[in-house]
């Protein structure tokens, strides 16, 4: 390995015909590639001195095999000068703006002067050569030499006419040679570029590892696009050279000259407007240049920004409610195969020895075995009682991985940066990734078929790194609001709200079972009912076993009703939720407490308090011991939560027949031309919006009648009301009814002429025949309900699927405006350049994840510590 | 026990200055005060707390070589999944539409010249805003009509090459116009070359030469014609809002507004950025970038801490002109030919530097990617060298 050497800038520039054969090893002269032999012909475009790429050949250039050999390049000389395509607009911005005779800008001295001056030590100094453009005059005199300009003009793809007459890029490339340096700069050409090297007369050719053939299983071989497009050139090339040599018609020679500016030209991009792209025999478009470097897939943004990586893996992930929140099941398979460079030293050789004898088919193992002179053993061959025999402190073995290592866990689309975090390894039969539930909703992941990618940091310091910075833990707290975003799910929910509502009590043997399964050992508190000789116990002391000492906290639950005289500490519903010095006193833990992306009260506090390792902690502890409750008290739901009795069916059925006649009502007003338009809307939207109006409320009155039958004693409300999954509207349009379906926030209107169905009359804007579904999802909709719902819900996944597209985008845009910017030791904010965008941060230089709901010192959580004054508010 | 003085916690308290943010001292020195009236505080406390507070502080400030551009973006880009794509009407104004959720969001960060649905919001002054008759009054006088408005015909005299507006009395009532008026404004707008005359409700306009597609030409010139009321302002809705009147217009013209006495000058707002920026400066379209898109995120009920909106803000009006994000702006101005090329349109920027003899000298995050190096953020921003022989000897 030769020494790695650090790049400190990149110089951009064209390089010059000189230049250009300097470089090259050899010039190509024949189109041919392969000899009867299939050996590389000397001076062809596979000629050995541009590099190899096949396994057991040497380059005749540096001497090295296919591996080390960066590759040579070539060149060719071209028998007429050409155009450089990509550069036709900057030439004809030249040949304009100078004299056709001495070359001059057309400029008075004067004038060119002051914006020579304007340019004089500027950093970007092309700014002012637009200007110079500009203000270059039609003057049809030189100022200089005082010859008579003719007008330029220039045709796309690559022609340029002076008057009438073409302009050959011989001519072009004298006029150029003719412009003094100083005035091309004006012009916006580098000082260190002559303008006449735009046009080309030698081809620079690039080496064989840029363009490798592909040998294919047939045994026959296949070149690359470019080396097809360069086979042209070279074929006409020569027969330009011939032809100009044997003193052919000038038509002939034109002709051919310009086949070969249409073949350069389609060498450096295959785009160009105007001109029948080039194509392969089979008529597929060549990709040549400019297609290998554009776009998603090009080599910028395919292959520089985003690269592929050794040491990764990725699978299917499924739940483990076992694991720990930072832990990710992996898959023994998987950590056969993927593998951590660890150094032999004194302390480890004897567990290193054993990895190795063991090999990488045996679990603990290990692939590779590299000596301190840098030799590989594969350790499927070698003889591994031999190397382990051998192993002393510097050997490196490349083991398996095991228990306890960090690695990188991921699932695209990584949006934000707990798209990506620390695990660690935990090795485990099954086939794929294992995850806890509480990181889900950072990763967006759920288990209906979602892979994961996994990556294995190498060096000490990136496993360092990533666990220090970028471990599930020190995700609990999102930059974005300051708040935890770690949290419980789903059941996680139910299970802690069964546990720790009023009336919940535990008899020794099921306290015990949910605290060991919680993993607590501690020994139960005073048990707090005593009945019939027997000891009970109330969940919430069971849950305060998991709460740290001293937390104190009061809140208000999900299930609050937002009652207009609060009950506090007496609430029916026991929201309203009291901690004291780590002891639930009143209150039940829902959505409020612990959900994630939710209010999270309890896990704010806790983070604030005692920091993540805590936190993280009562989350891995908190998710078992309330899958464990839920699992004892028992939870299940099915359809039948949705039932409700017949009195109440016919009352949902009255209000909606009330609302049926109201909207006939309005349409009718409207027909007889009486309806008030509200201030500036037609009668039209007026009559839409009130219809609409009618009918939302209906469906929220519809609601409102189910909601009577279903309390907190039904487990489908339970999960709504507590916030564990799904909502009230979602449970009344079970049982009750659907309700209004939309288009654009509009009733359904398209379809037919003045009608969405032909079941309908034209023109009829009822409520039935615009898209209204009375029925509820239980009792099933009718036929016409159901083609209307369908019409509702495509435009949900239209929307859907636009919308990503379009805040994927700008997020893009943000994060490449954005990406340089950083904090500077001095508390400002700079970009790449140094340049300051701000002063300080935020105004006031705080952290937004450790700032107190976007304060910087929560001032009277202080006030209350140290002074003990709490003022209720 | 008797706790310290109103003064002393003050003088203390003021000690602060400089060591914390001015709203912090603030906070304190209001909470202490509130507290002291109902328990006295001791000396020692109050210099605890002054200490916690400042502790605090300190320990919530941002670490040198933090990625905050990157975070800001990712904090503005994620919840963008979430957002919905349909406009809906204006919070309890139910007769104009405004842009919302995502389009918005996007739209502020291109920064276009005329945003979907440009609003103003008037505040007025004094007298205007707390009578409704006179709010209406202003609110008319801010409100376009043109000669479309106030007629109910217009026919083309092909005999007499001339058009025949018929104009209606009601409505020109309505708008406190009069058909001499109209005439008047009419005939000014069409220079000496045409002849306006009005004949009771009728207004016949000749002109000279008098070709047909003239005429054509003239009548749809003449429909557009501004009666009163500012330029773009298509529609004045007044509203009552806390114990004032408030008027809010579709379309926005906020210089011309501005010369309508009794508009609140310091207070009306538009949600054009563009607008904002030419007539208020760049402060204060800063300041709108961050409440329009701080409202536009909270109106979908998404939490974003304001810091990153703010760095947002900055960065696009950091050079005295709002800038775009994206290539007609924030990135295509960037430093590295190498960042351009991996942003968008590759070809131009790479052709051009070489052009122009660029030089990339690897600074920012996306050329060292490329090149293959640490980026110089967070701990790649460290730089240290070390002598690594040295390290474990004496």
């Amino acid at each position: 390995m030769r020494p790695p050497r650090a790049i400190e800038s990149i110089h951009f520039t064209l390089l010059s015909p000189d230049d250009i054969r300097r470089i090259s090893v050899t010039r190509i002269v024949t189109a041919d590639t392969y000899d009867e032999d299939g050996f590389p012909i000397e001076r062809g475009l596979m000629d050995r001195r541009l590099g190899v790429v096949d396994p057991g050949l040497r380059c005749k250039t540096c001497g090295s095999g296919p591996r080390d050999c960066p590759g040579h390049f070539g060149h060719i000389e071209l028998a007429r000068p050409v155009v450089h395509v990509n550069y036709v607009e900057p030439i004809f911005d030249l040949l304009r703006s100078t004299c056709r005779k001495c070359g001059r800008i057309l400029l008075s001295e004067e004038v060119a002067t002051k914006f020579r001056e304007e340019m004089e030590g500027k950093k970007s100094w092309w700014e002012v050569s637009d200007k110079v453009l500009q203000s270059v005059s039609k003057v049809d005199k030189c100022p200089h030499c005082g010859e008579k300009q003719l007008e330029i003009k220039f045709e796309k793809p690559f022609t340029f006419l002076e008057g009438k007459n073409r302009l050959t890029p011989q001519d072009i490339r004298a006029r150029l040679e003719r412009i003094p340096t100083e005035d091309s700069t004006l012009l916006g050409v580098s000082p260190e570029i002559r303008p006449e090297w735009m046009v080309l007369t030698v081809l620079l050719v690039p080496p064989v590892t840029v363009r490798p053939s592909i040998t294919l299983e047939t045994g026959v071989r296949s070149e690359d696009d470019l080396t097809h497009k360069l086979v042209d050139i070279i074929r006409i090339n020569q027969r330009l050279a011939e032809n100009i040599e044997a003193g052919a018609p000038h038509l002939i020679v034109e002709d051919l000259w310009e086949l070969l500016q249409y073949h350069v030209a389609t060498y450096f991009s295959n785009e160009i407007s105007g001109v029948p792209p080039a194509r392969h025999r089979s008529g597929r478009v060549l990709r040549t240049l400019s297609q290998r470097l554009k776009g998603k897939e090009g080599r910028f943004r395919g292959n520089l920004s985003g690269k592929r990586v050794d040491f990764s893996a990725r699978a299917v992930v499924s739940p483990d409610p076992c694991l720990k929140l930072d832990e990710v099941g992996v898959p023994e398979q998987v950590a056969r195969v993927l593998t951590v460079r660890t150094r032999v030293t004194s302390f480890n050789i004897e567990e290193m020895r054993e990895y190795v004898r063991r090999g990488p088919k045996v679990h603990p193992g290990a692939n590779w075995v590299i000596s301190p002179d840098g030799k590989r053993y594969d350790l499927r061959y070698a003889d591994r009682e031999e190397l382990a025999k051998n192993l002393e402190p510097g050997y490196v073995v490349e083991r398996h991985l095991q228990n306890g290592d960090v690695v990188l866990f991921n699932r695209q689309p990584s949006l934000h940066r707990m798209s990506i975090m620390a695990h660690k390894v935990r090795v485990m039969p099954g086939r794929t990734f294992r995850l806890n539930l509480c990181v889900c909703p950072l990763y967006n992941a759920d288990f209906d078929g979602d892979e994961m990618n996994l990556h294995v940091p190498q060096s000490e310091e990136a496993q360092v790194e990533a666990k220090v910075l970028m471990a599930v833990q020190n995700q609990i707290i999102s930059p974005r609001f300051g708040g935890p975003i770690i949290g419980g799910v789903q059941d996680h929910i139910t299970g802690v709200y069964l546990l720790t509502r009023r009336g919940t009590l535990l008899t020794k043997e099921q306290a015990h079972q949910l605290l060991i399964e919680a993993g607590v050992t501690a020994s139960l508190p005073q048990p707090a009912v005593v009945r019939g000789g027997k000891e009970y116990w109330t969940g919430k002391q069971i849950f305060s076993q998991l709460l740290p000492k001293g937390l104190n906290i009061t809140y208000r639950a999900k299930i609050c009703a937002g009652c207009s005289k609060c009950m506090k500490e007496e609430c029916e519903k026991d929201a309203y939720v009291v901690v004291r010095d780590g002891e639930l006193i009143h209150g039940v833990i829902d959505a409020h407490g612990y959900k994630a992306l939710d209010k999270c009260e309890l896990l704010d506090e806790m983070v604030r308090e005692y920091g993540e390792e805590v936190t993280a902690e009562f989350l891995n502890k908190v998710t078992r011991l309330s899958i464990a409750a839920a699992r004892m008290l028992g939870f299940t739901t099915s359809i039948d939560d949705e039932d409700i009795p017949p009195i109440t069916k016919e009352r949902i059925e009255e209000a909606l027949e009330k609302a049926r006649k109201r909207v006939e009502q309005l349409i009718e007003i409207y027909n007889r031309g009486e309806l008030e338009p509200l201030p500036g809307r037609s009668l039209r939207e007026t009559l839409e919006m009130r219809i609409m109006e009618v009918l939302a409320e209906v469906r929220d009155k519809a609601g409102e009648i189910a909601e009577k039958h279903l309390s907190l004693a039904n487990p489908a409300v339970i999960m709504a009301r507590t916030g564990a999954r799904g909502s009230m509207l979602n449970l009344t349009q079970m049982a009750a009814c659907v309700g209004q379906q939309s288009v654009r926030g509009e009733r359904l209107s398209r379809g037919y002429v003045g009608r969405v169905l032909p079941h309908f009359k034209p023109g009829d804007l009822g409520a039935e025949a615009r898209g209204f579904v009375s029925s509820s999802y239980k009792e099933g909709l009718r036929p016409i309900e159901f083609f209307f719902h369908a019409m509702g819900g495509r435009e949900g996944l239209v929307d859907t699927a636009v919308r990503t597209a379009q805040s994927g985008y700008m997020q893009r845009r943000l994060i490449n405006a954005l990406q340089d910017l950083r904090v500077e030791y001095d508390g400002t904010v700079r970009d790449d350049r140094g340049r300051i965008v701000q002063f300080l941060y935020g105004e006031d230089g705080v952290d937004p994840m450790r700032a107190d709901n976007g304060k910087p010192v929560n001032v009277s959580k202080i006030v209350r510590k140290i002074i003990g004054v709490v003022e209720e508010d | 026990m008797v706790g310290v003085a109103a003064e002393t916690i003050k003088a203390e308290v003021r000690k602060l200055d400089g060591r914390v943010p001015e709203s912090v001292v603030k906070e304190v020195e209001s909470l202490l005060l509130k507290v002291s009236k109902k328990k006295a505080i001791t000396h020692e406390q109050l210099q605890r707390v002054l200490d916690a507070t400042v502790k605090s502080y300190l320990a919530s400030l941002v670490e040198p070589g933090e990625a905050v551009g990157t975070i800001a973006a990712q904090s503005i880009g994620e919840p963008g999944t979430q957002m919905t794509l349909r406009t809906f009407h204006y919070a309890g104004v139910a007769e104009l539409n405004v842009t919302l959720g995502l389009p918005r969001l996007i739209e502020i960060l291109d920064t276009r010249r005329t945003p979907s649905a440009a609003l103003m919001t008037v505040y007025l002054e004094r007298p205007y805003a707390e009578n409704k008759e006179k709010a209406r009054a202003l609110a008319q006088e801010i409100e376009m009509t043109t000669v479309e408005d106030v007629i109910s015909q217009m026919e083309m005299d092909l005999i007499n090459m001339q058009l025949v507006l018929s104009l209606n009395r009601s409505r020109l009532r309505q708008k406190e116009l009069t058909p001499s008026k109209v005439a008047e404004i009419v005939s000014s707008e069409l220079g000496s070359k045409t002849k306006v005359v009005l004949d009771e409700t009728k207004l016949r306009i000749k002109t000279e030469g008098g070709s047909l597609s003239e005429l054509r030409r003239l009548a749809t010139k003449v429909r557009k014609i501004r009666l009163r009321g500012i330029k773009d302002v298509t529609k004045v809705v007044v509203k009552r809002e806390g114990n004032e009147y408030v008027i809010y217009t579709e379309g926005s013209n906020l210089a011309g507004v501005f010369r309508i006495p009794g508009v609140d000058k310091r207070r009306t707002t538009t949600n054009n950025i563009r607008e904002i920026e030419e007539v208020l400066g760049i402060e204060a379209a800063r300041n709108a970038i961050i409440s329009e898109m701080m409202e536009t995120l909270k109106e979908q009920g998404l939490e974003v801490d304001i810091r990153h909106i703010m760095l947002v803000a900055d960065i696009m009006t950091a050079n005295g002109e709002v800038r775009q994000i994206g290539r007609h702006g924030v990135s295509g101005e960037k430093a590295s030919v190498l960042a351009r090329a991996a942003f968008e349109i590759t070809l131009k920027h790479l052709l051009d530097a070489c052009l122009k003899g660029e030089e990339d000298k690897l600074e920012g995050v996306v050329e060292n990617i490329i090149t293959g190096n640490p980026i110089p953020l967070g701990t790649g921003a460290v730089r240290l060298a070390m002598q690594g022989g040295n390290i474990g000897r004496e």
